[in-house]
């Protein structure tokens, strides 16, 4: 892991390998910045579930386990909000053209339920096409819709 | 802790308890593995108890659908129980309580099996 936290863990700003461990330091490090903020336990589990659900996407669907690509994580506080980004390095992809999971036909279907979860838990989600490659993924949670 | 599974027979049910986390690698895997087990030795009523499940994430929710689909595919039916709030929330989210028989009492889900 590389990167760099702050001593007040009111940032943080690293680069993970693409590994399912990955997965538990990225949730462990943003849930330090968001206890830090104040949110209840209630709302640091959905933002644990965000995070991981980002994360697991970066690293099997973004960067496919490479041993030579990394996973970007930093997580931030900005006045009453929490922002999160995740970055991978793989070749991008487009939410809106993914199979509804609510979809009758799909509800049986094992997997495709991550962003549904995503957005479920965050106050907003984005994602952005990196350049040359690459894709970042945005979560903002509110404190004030948490208290 | 990562996962826990124990199985036990309640008359001609079998009660899975699973305790722990049911999230993308072991978790899940030791779930799918048991419940694939059960269906080869012939097991048709199977009741996951979830009440000692304090995480799940979306690849645990897609075991959840995998079990079940794999014991309707054998003739055989799986129902849910002793869901906590957060499971609960999952389901909604998800819509999968349109598809699954929840209970909150273990006497009454093994009654419901006939």
């Amino acid at each position: 892991m590389g990167g760099k936290t702050d001593g007040n863990t009111q940032a943080v700003d690293v680069y993970l390998d693409s590994t399912l461990e990955s997965v538990d330091s990225a949730e462990e490090l943003v849930l330090k910045v968001a206890r830090k903020a104040g949110f209840p336990d209630e709302e640091l589990h959905k933002i644990s579930m965000a995070v991981r659900e980002t994360v697991v996407n970066a690293v099997v669907h973004g960067n496919r386990y490479s041993a030579h690509k990394k996973v970007h994580v930093s997580a931030s506080l900005d006045q009453d909000r929490l922002l999160v980004t995740v970055a991978d390095e793989g070749s991008g992809f487009d939410p809106d053209s993914l199979p509804d999971p609510l979809a009758e036909e799909n509800l049986l279907h094992q997997s495709g339920r991550g962003l549904l979860l995503i957005r479920a838990f965050v106050d907003e989600f984005q994602v952005r096409k990196l350049h040359p490659t690459g894709a970042e993924v945005r979560l903002v949670k509110r404190l004030t819709h948490a208290l | 802790m990562s996962i826990q599974v124990t199985n036990r027979q309640v008359g001609d049910v079998t009660v899975v308890d699973v305790a722990g986390r049911i999230t993308l690698g072991e978790g899940a895997s030791t779930l799918r593995e048991n419940i694939r087990e059960l269906v080869a030795k012939g097991n048709k009523k199977i009741l996951l108890n979830l009440s000692d499940v304090s995480y799940i994430d979306s690849s645990g929710i897609g075991e959840l659908v995998s079990a079940y689909t794999t014991v309707t595919n054998q003739g055989g039916t799986l129902k849910l129980l002793g869901l906590t709030k957060r499971v609960k929330d999952l389901l909604q989210i998800t819509k999968l309580y349109t598809v699954f028989e929840v209970f909150e009492s273990e006497p009454i889900a093994v009654r419901s099996f006939g």
